[in-house]
């Protein structure tokens, strides 16, 4: 049997994460394939269901990454963002979505060497969590 | 020490009381309007009526065991914008709560009403009501408050008052100017009327009736209550929680809905003007769907059944205050209310807040601190 690759959805600001994530590439870090870059203008402008639909469309795991606090290009989008991860890691495992499967984490537009760390240690740790129970359901 | 008064019941009975206390309120109680569920002419349907003329004032049974909407509602489209006038608004607890929540979110302003809240017994769901009353309107009513204040229970033949009602902890009105108290009071000859703020005993003084003490069994009373709807609803949050523990509890749960969005419609704290899961938004090409349906063999359609509920629950449940009115909207009889209390209950935790309590605590998506939660950042090498 083939061995389970994740799908990693990842919801990035277009100052911070988004440009380190360009950084790690431009500097020829190699990380995993398994993440899929969402490019949005601010942290604070990832609403709840985004990161909803994505798990029930079979994600296996979502990550939210902006700009370290008190760096954020629109001075408290990510402050935001953090009061609503807290809301979805409250809500998501009740119904029996793993809390590793949303993640938040701050990578700075400098830190290319971390995004491409970031990448490769989620992608083992939702390896470890297997494929999303959502992956075969037609009824969601 | 709030200001009491009593509300003096004759032989006409409780309902006849309300009504003149109302007529009173109207006339010498300084206000223009007064909202009050009111027995419309042409049904036993009870509805919130907004009154300016004494005389018009008849059909008004505030203790009917009904509230086919949550008033709060109707109370934010009086007074988003100014209405130069004054109102007193008479709702139960959890439509006082819901306006707290309404006015916190700049949907409604507490500046131009008076708001007199009443001892909730609980009520039944739209459609039992109008079986358990059938024509006779102030005779139910009469009944049910026998029942209940003598200690009889809320059940009728085979109806009881909704889940949402059992598991309320809040049968006495919070953050209400003017109380209108039931329970513990010796009710075959008053009813106790207590002002709890400023406004609420200046009009308390232009009514001039006579004066009363809070009864000392009242307490007792309502201990008793609380105590025993608390033990319904811890009761109701385990097995919720059990019922939808995984996506497959969940989506057998939620499996007869049929994406009418009745809930949100009747949710008394949803309050966008146009709902995103009604706009272009969900308004997806017809390939999409061949393709949605490809990538797992099949899909049901309506889609976005549960992605409906789970956003509505992350987008409102901080705010969600318990009056189960999704419930009663629901025309497949889903337990609504349940989910969205017992989740709802996890997420105020989170964020240290009760929806409904006070003007001063703020909606928690509405604010942030900068030094908070880092629990849920992860940590980097």
């Amino acid at each position: 049997m083939e061995e389970f690759e994740p799908t990693i959805i990842a919801f990035v600001c277009n100052w911070c994460t988004y440009t380190a994530a360009d950084l790690a590439g431009t500097s020829r870090l190699s990380y995993p394939p398994n993440v899929r870059l969402i490019r949005m203008m601010c942290t604070g402008m990832v609403d709840p269901k985004y990161v909803i639909k994505a798990l029930l469309e079979g994600a296996d795991a979502i990550l939210i990454s902006g700009c370290h606090p008190g760096d954020c290009h629109y001075i408290n989008g990510n402050y935001k963002a953090r009061r609503r991860v807290r809301l979805l890691k409250e809500i998501l495992p009740r119904f029996g979505f793993a809390e590793g499967r949303v993640k938040l984490t701050w990578i700075g537009a400098s830190e290319g060497v971390d995004f491409a760390a970031t990448i490769k240690e989620m992608v083992e740790e939702v390896k470890a969590l297997g494929p999303n129970q959502t992956k075969e359901q037609m009824v969601i | 020490m709030a200001k009491t008064a009593k509300i003096e019941v004759k032989e006409e009975g409780l309902i006849a009381a309300m009504q003149g206390f109302f007529k009173t309120l109207l006339e010498k109680g300084d206000i223009n309007g007064l909202l009050v569920p009111q027995r419309l002419p042409m049904k036993n349907a009870v509805m919130p009526t907004l009154v300016t003329d004494p005389e018009k004032i008849n059909g008004t049974d505030p203790l009917a065991p009904v509230f086919p909407i949550n008033a709060a509602k109707v109370v934010s489209r009086l007074t988003r914008r100014p209405m130069y006038g004054r109102v007193a608004v008479v709702l139960r607890p959890c439509e006082i709560r819901a306006f707290v929540e309404l006015v916190k979110l700049k949907q409604a302003r507490i500046e131009e009403v008076v708001i007199v809240g009443l001892d909730c017994l609980g009520a039944y769901g739209n459609v039992d009501y109008h079986r358990l009353a059938g024509n006779d309107g102030n005779g139910s009513t009469q009944k049910f408050l026998q029942n209940v204040l003598s200690g009889k229970g809320t059940a009728w033949e085979d109806i009881d008052i909704s889940p949402a009602c059992k598991a309320c902890e809040h049968p006495i009105p919070e953050n209400a100017d003017l109380l209108i108290g039931l329970l513990g009071v010796d009710t075959k000859d008053h009813l106790l009327l207590q002002a709890n703020t400023a406004n609420g005993e200046d009009i308390l003084d232009k009514l001039k009736l006579p004066t009363a003490k809070e009864p000392e069994g009242r307490k007792k009373a309502i201990d008793a209550l609380v105590a025993e709807h608390s033990a319904y609803r811890d009761q109701m949050f385990e097995e919720t929680s059990e019922a939808t523990a995984d996506m497959e509890k969940l989506t057998s749960y939620l499996a007869d809905c049929i994406n009418c969005y009745n809930c949100r419609v009747a949710c008394p704290v949803c309050y966008c003007k146009e709902c995103v899961f009604v706009t272009d938004v969900f308004d997806h090409e017809p390939s999409q769907y061949l393709q949605w349906a490809k990538r797992k063999g099949a899909i049901k359609m309506p889609t976005d059944t549960v992605f409906y509920h789970i956003t509505r629950l992350a987008h409102m449940s901080t705010a969600c205050i318990g009056c189960g009115q999704c419930s009663n909207a629901c025309p497949n009889n889903i337990p609504v209310m349940e989910i969205f209390r017992t989740i709802a209950s996890f997420t105020q935790k989170a964020f240290d807040y009760e929806a409904g309590r006070s003007l001063d605590d703020e909606p928690p998506l509405s604010i942030f601190r900068e030094d908070e939660f880092q629990e849920v950042v992860a940590k980097m090498h």
